[in-house]
């Protein structure tokens, strides 16, 4: 499967120059950018690793893809997801969030079903790849 | 206005209370020089006067009306401060190009009012001086609440910024889709749409206004069915996704009861229709905030008195009402598809939910400043004939900060309701890239969609399906101030 978390995971996954435009749009807004990655790409996994603190003093977009290609260097077989941060009142939050690194093999996500009283059933949800796999152990294709 | 033949108030006491009956200028209810405190809340109405009625007078009617007058002199005004609690009718402009039609402005003292109830304030404003017969009619076109007056609200208890964190979804609009066929269709056969639309590429279904507990599906049937697809949508995409389960129902209890069960089946979303009213809205809103769920409202019935400029009230009025009431979702048009509303008036409904501070705006159909005091703010949503075809359109027209609803766009498709969730999500992910890229999508939208058409058959087929459709009629209620632009 492929993970469609993210603002532009429908697309074709995009190049280093498309990557390097959105980097201008965030920055002409006034965001700062962070750089994030995880092997546990559960859809309430809010907290992915930074990447480093979220780069407020850097207007230099180059500088910042080359953040995404070091991270890229450290982490190849992790999502890695470009984060935008919006400081002004009233957001102060996340504005933008797409991802820039996948794993080579995406295995997905279990639907666990527990029958409950009536017809209710609870739902959990489980990556494949995280299942009896420590943090770090979980995409790589030696184990 | 405010010059001419001015009627006058009467300050002799005696002659102002002695029984009888007065014009509603000499009762008080009109003062040209009336300057509005920051504390008063301010009503705009759009009056037609009967014939000969002198539009000042008409004016002051409606103040009086809709404060403490009643046609007669009563003494028990007396007992009372009476004269802060008259509202004052304090400006009176012809509306441009309409004759026989004035906008009549009028302050209430905020002490007129109980906290954190529109049904307070409708009972107020709009109680009863529409049935006047002075007036051959009137409407409601804005209100002004003062700072302290919507701090008194809880407001929306999720909003669009909680909202977001919460589902994981930055950057861009969300999508959804109403199930189609509205009514008909049983819990299993309502799943597969539902499960369909999301694995597609859909962040949201919806259930119709008129989805409740009928013979054909009942409530606790749709919900089962619909939160397993739900859940089978979200382990397929590792995207969190939602359908609003509709709780509307005949009682406060039975609405509880829903959504009770829609928060133990793990729900993200319920929904509520405007038909319910004032004061179960804010119950519901209350629950929600109780409950970590959003709450996404359809606009049910408001067309009865919001379409015709002449008499009702504006849906801007009711989109403030909306956010003070609490809601996070609220259908506020879409200016290209098939139900009423022109562009610009309706991106002025979206503004009044999504702003920090909204500034007077006459060619949007604002008149009045509103700061709305940190309330949180609400998600327009833009339902109704739109299709992946005018995406760029919706863009341009609407920003990141709308659910842009699809339900013949997406159920319609010619290979399936997938293939026109994933037309839908492809066509707006390339429209915000583009956008992102500084393209002018306006201009080159339909360039846009084409390219990405090339490597995406689906959205190839809706644009060869849908491509040339548009709902191009003349819109009913459109501002007096500019031209009305055409959207094509």
């Amino acid at each position: 499967m492929r993970l469609t978390q993210g603002t532009f995971s429908f697309l074709p996954d995009l190049t280093d120059a498309q990557i390097s435009k959105q980097i201008d749009y965030c920055l002409s807004k006034g965001w700062a950018i962070g750089l994030e990655y995880t092997d546990d790409p559960h859809p309430r996994n809010t907290y992915w690793e930074m990447f480093g603190n979220p780069m407020f003093d850097i207007s230099d977009p180059a500088a910042i893809l080359m953040e995404v290609n070091a991270c890229r260097r450290t982490f190849p077989d992790h999502y890695i997801r470009l984060t935008a941060f919006d400081s002004s009142h009233g957001t102060e939050s996340v504005v933008m969030s797409f991802i820039v690194n996948r794993p080579k093999h995406e295995p997905g996500f279990r639907l666990v079903r527990s029958e409950q009283a009536g017809r209710t059933v609870r739902y959990s949800i489980e990556s494949y790849a995280t299942q009896s796999r420590p943090e770090g152990m979980r995409y790589s294709s030696d184990n | 206005m405010g010059h001419m033949n001015e009627p006058q108030q009467i300050t002799d006491s005696k002659k102002r209370y002695s029984a009888g009956v007065l014009k509603y200028a000499q009762m008080g209810y009109w003062d040209g020089d009336y300057v509005p405190k920051e504390t008063d809340i301010l009503a705009l109405f759009r009056i037609t006067p009967q014939d000969g009625v002198d539009p000042i007078e008409a004016a002051a009617a409606v103040a009086g009306e809709s404060s403490t007058a009643t046609w007669t002199v009563v003494w028990t005004d007396r007992l009372t401060a009476c004269d802060m609690y008259r509202a004052k009718a304090y400006r009176v402009d012809p509306v441009p190009n309409t004759p026989g039609q004035y906008f009549c402005y009028v302050a209430y003292d905020l002490s007129l009012f109980e906290e954190r109830s529109i049904a307070n304030v409708t009972a107020s404003i709009i109680g009863n001086v529409f049935s006047f017969k002075p007036l051959k009619a009137a409407r409601l076109e804005d209100m002004k609440f003062p700072v302290a007056y919507v701090k008194t609200f809880p407001g929306p208890p999720t909003g669009i910024v909680v909202e977001r964190e919460r589902l994981d979804k930055f950057g861009r609009p969300l999508l959804g889709a109403t199930t189609k066929p509205k009514l008909g269709l049983s819990g299993r056969n309502y799943g597969r749409v539902v499960y369909e639309g999301l694995k597609g590429g859909l962040d949201f279904m919806k259930d119709d206004e008129n989805i409740n507990s009928q013979p054909f599906m009942h409530w606790r049937d749709r919900f089962l069915f619909v939160m397993d697809a739900v859940n089978k949508a979200s382990a397929a995409t590792g995207e969190v996704k939602g359908s609003y389960l509709n709780v509307t129902a005949g009682t406060m209890e039975e609405m509880y009861r829903r959504a009770e069960f829609a928060k133990e089946l793990g729900s993200v979303i319920v929904m509520i229709d405007l038909v319910i009213g004032y004061t179960a809205i804010q119950s519901m809103s209350d629950w929600c905030r109780n409950n970590d769920m959003i709450l996404h409202l359809h606009r049910a019935g408001h067309g009865t008195y919001t379409r015709q400029k002449n008499h009702g009230v504006s849906f801007r009025v009711i989109a403030k009402w909306m956010r003070m009431a609490g809601v996070d979702h609220i259908h506020a048009g879409t200016a290209v598809g098939k139900l009423e509303g022109d562009p610009m008036t309706v991106q002025g409904y979206y503004n009044i939910c999504r702003d920090t501070y909204t500034k007077v705006d006459l060619p949007r159909g604002i008149y009045f400043d509103q700061d709305w005091g940190a309330l949180r703010k609400v998600m327009p949503v833009a339902s109704g004939g739109i299709h992946a075809g005018q995406m760029h359109q919706l863009i341009d027209l609407f920003g990141d900060d709308v659910v842009l609803q699809f339900g013949g766009g997406t159920i319609g498709h010619p290979q399936g309701i997938q293939a026109g969730a994933t037309a839908n999500r492809v066509a707006l992910e390339a429209m915000v890239l583009a956008r992102n890229e500084g393209r002018d999508i306006k201009n080159e939208g339909l360039d846009i969609l084409r390219d990405a058409a090339k490597w995406c058959s689906p959205l190839k087929a809706a644009l060869d399906t849908w491509g040339e459709i548009s709902f191009n009629y003349q819109s009913t209620d459109t501002s007096d101030y500019v031209a009305t632009p055409s959207v094509s």
